[in-house]
């Protein structure tokens, strides 16, 4: 028993050991994570959701070509370096959003003509002085740059005999006589793909800009790019052939029209905004946790030192799980997390409720403790498996699309994440250290447990 | 020791006082719905230097966006609720509300919601609601199957839960009324957590009185609920007022953003905790006995 207890010591202090190593300081780089991930309400930024009019695509393709539109916004998004944006396709039925989430941008006017642009990409080739100038060909008196406008839908990515992709596309009439044109004149030199001003690069970063090896008119293929980005390239190349309009369906006279370049859902916050809310977060949480503690200290005494020492635990492991898994943070998140660690000391007095009757009842110190700790499990059990089922239905209603959706979301995961694991605090970390401190004989004064040595004798 | 079952009617005559003005509060003024569900634009306005309210309101209205009430929100910001505009007719109303109010204005916080969108989410909120209360349910009957009548356990805590919500939402009712304080998801989810607190509080108690049945305490039931919610009672408090602290600080420093999501926490912490203590339990007593007349106010107590 002893050893066991030994065993759970050493285990408790290397997880608070690993935990503390990874959230200090915050932003040390931890399995690729780095500092906290903040909600657009804490860290300011812009949350946009565009309805896209799909109306003018095959169904059928109309899953391909989103993700190549979303493959897009990417890039352009990343091309101006803000740091973890999020971007996903909402499908609903047969309508598709567009959710975009730009966190610590304040611009709202830029970011929207950043995404609204059309997401044409264009061929280009080196002039004389190094410098990537649009390829250009001439059909019909008319000078025009070969660009995706004039792919067929068919692009697409297959394997050849030896394993090496390949990513087959097709012109159409416009495309076949400039791509014979350019071909021509820049047999066995480099044409590059550029999105905007930015060249497409591969996911190692290097620009994709394959050689060409022979005079191409309707039909061509790309070698020599790795499977991924050859299928990106496929969806981009297939998003970029038709436009898919980025907007808002609005019901005007009785009629759906749709509105370009508007967002259907908007929410922007401040940074200044954020900051002001992360300082005023971090000092409730602060003059409410110290209130906590003075509160089980002198209350609980002995064991409300032990659980102040497992609270601390708690404090630095959850902190550790936010930051590693990662879960990003929002202002209710943290109002979760301050209400978890509520949550966290109630297992403890459960517990030491339990171990007073006990002691009151006349059991010794170590008896006292396990029967605290085995009676006041079921209850322990049972009263959070309603929180659980709070925070269930309310991460459900957090993927609904409503714009407080990261915040109840934010909040129910803090909560649900928190609640799982102050059982565990409460369990095996608390119980640890007070069974190693009855076992060492060190405190045997009953006032020390918050009972008046008389009480004892009261016992049956 | 303390008799908290006999004192029944007192406690059932209060919750039912409090229950009742809420209820005539939703029936006459209803609940003021925000962006979330009701669609339409809110901003946080941010003036340096600050203005009062009413001008602002005032301002507003004489612009075309009807008559609302700012909601004061930190120091020298409102937040306004109105018809939904793009961010562009918002930059232009900012501009406005700098010629009316000679004051800078700075746009803090934008949400725009679509009629749709606001639709749904009422209709989500309502179904999560009407979830919880049947998971909840289910789980309790489950958690007591092996005592008698499980079904009776559950449906006292569900009703003390249901309590719970009806005083929140009538004071949210009132409050909406008297200072135009809206509800927006996070009051459903702040309303969502506290029944699950609630629902954990009862728990304990009830699972005392589980226990303090199958050790025979008392032939009479009355008592061993007594006893039981005396025995808790340290615990049920010391839970209340260690997770109290912690919100009363939020409540008190914390981020304005949240303010009434946290005034949510804090009430039904409170009201959580004195229908466990005060409500479920001695609902329990009253069907045990089909002292049904108890739940009347000012009937005759029975012997």
């Amino acid at each position: 028993m002893r050893s066991r207890n030994v065993y759970l010591l050493i285990f408790i202090l290397a997880l608070f050991g690993f935990a503390l190593w990874s959230i200090v300081p915050l932003d040390r780089n931890v399995f690729g994570r780095e500092g906290l991930r903040l909600g657009l309400d804490l860290k300011g930024g812009i949350y946009l959701v565009y309805q896209a009019d799909v109306s003018d695509i095959e169904p059928a393709n109309r899953d391909e070509i989103m993700k190549g539109v979303k493959g897009v916004i990417e890039r352009r998004i990343n091309a101006l370096g803000i740091t973890e944006p999020t971007i996903e396709i909402q499908k609903q039925g047969e309508e598709y959003n567009i959710a975009i989430s730009l966190p610590g941008v304040s611009e709202t006017e830029k970011a929207k003509e950043m995404v609204g642009r059309v997401s044409l990409l264009e061929f280009r080739e080196l002039d004389a002085g190094g410098n990537w100038i649009p390829a250009t060909g001439t059909v019909n008196g008319e000078e025009l740059t070969l660009s995706s406008r004039y792919f067929k839908e068919n692009t697409s990515v297959t394997v050849n005999q030896l394993g090496s992709p390949l990513l087959i596309f097709e012109w159409d009439a416009t495309g076949a006589q400039l791509s014979k044109q350019i071909t021509t004149r820049l047999l066995e030199k480099q044409l590059a793909i550029y999105l905007g001003d930015e060249p497409l690069r591969g996911a190692d970063g290097h620009i994709i800009a394959p050689v060409v090896r022979a005079v191409i008119e309707d039909k061509g293929q790309i070698e020599g790019l790795s499977l991924a980005d050859a299928n990106e390239l496929s969806r981009l190349l297939n998003a970029g052939r038709i436009p898919v309009p980025l907007g808002r369906w609005v019901e005007k006279e009785g009629s759906q029209v749709f509105e370009p370049n508007i967002p259907y859902l908007e929410g922007t916050t401040r940074p200044t905004l954020g900051a002001e809310n992360i300082k005023r977060s971090i000092l409730a949480a602060e003059i409410g946790i110290v209130l906590l503690l003075i509160f089980m200290l002198v209350y609980y005494r002995l064991p409300g030192f032990v659980a102040c020492l497992s609270l601390g635990v708690y404090g630095v492991v959850l902190l550790a799980i936010f930051k590693l898994i990662p879960v990003t943070l929002t202002l209710p998140g943290i109002a979760g997390f301050i209400l978890s660690v509520g949550m966290a000391v109630d297992a403890n007095v459960l517990i030491f409720e339990r171990m007073k009757e006990e002691l009151r009842g006349g059991r010794s110190l170590g008896a006292a403790v396990e029967a605290g700790f085995n009676r006041a499990w079921t209850a322990i059990r049972d009263s959070n498996i309603t929180t659980f089922i709070a925070c269930i239905i309310l991460i459900w209603l957090g993927t609904t699309k409503t714009l407080s959706a990261p915040m109840v979301s934010g909040f129910a995961l803090t909560l649900l994440i928190g609640v799982a694991l102050s059982m565990f605090t409460a369990i095996v970390i608390t119980r640890t250290f007070l069974r190693l401190i009855i076992g060492s004989r060190v405190v045997k004064n009953l006032a020390a447990y918050g009972v008046t040595p008389v009480a004892t004798k009261r016992g049956t | 020791m303390i008799d908290l079952v006999s004192k029944k009617q007192w406690f059932f005559l209060i919750s039912g006082i409090l229950i009742v003005a809420g209820i005539i509060s939703l029936a006459v003024f209803g609940l003021k719905l925000g962006t979330d569900f009701a669609s339409g634009t809110s901003m946080t306005l941010q003036f340096s230097p600050p203005v009062e309210q009413s001008p602002l309101a005032q301002a507003i209205d004489e612009l075309g966006y009807g008559k609302i009430t700012p909601q004061p929100e930190g120091e020298g910001n409102f937040r306004i609720h109105i018809r939904q505009i793009t961010s562009e007719e918002a930059d232009e109303l900012a501009k406005e509300l700098v010629k009316k109010l000679d004051s800078q204005v700075e746009i803090i916080a934008f949400y725009s919601v679509p009629p749709a969108v606001g639709t749904e989410t009422a209709h989500n909120a309502i179904i999560a609601v009407i979830i919880a209360a049947v998971a909840m349910l289910l789980y309790i009957v489950w958690a007591f199957r092996r005592m008698p009548s499980p079904f009776r356990w559950g449906t006292c805590a569900v009703i003390a839960l249901i309590h719970d919500v009806f005083i929140i939402v009538g004071i949210f009712s009132i409050l909406g009324w008297l200072a135009g304080v809206e509800i927006d998801a996070l009051f459903i989810t702040g309303l969502l957590a506290v029944v699950g607190y609630s629902i954990n509080n009862t728990v304990v108690i009830f699972d005392r009185i589980r226990e303090n049945v199958s050790r025979h305490i008392s032939p009479d039931f009355a008592t061993t609920v007594n006893s039981s919610i005396v025995e808790t009672l340290g615990r049920s408090l010391n839970t209340s007022l260690t997770t109290l602290f912690v919100i009363l600080a939020l409540f008190l420093f914390g981020g304005a953003t949240i303010h009434y999501f946290v005034l949510v926490l804090l009430l039904g912490i409170i009201i959580g905790t004195y229908s466990s203590v005060c409500i479920s339990s001695q609902l329990l007593v009253v069907w045990e006995k089909k002292e049904w007349r108890a739940l009347l106010p000012f009937a005759k107590r029975t012997a």
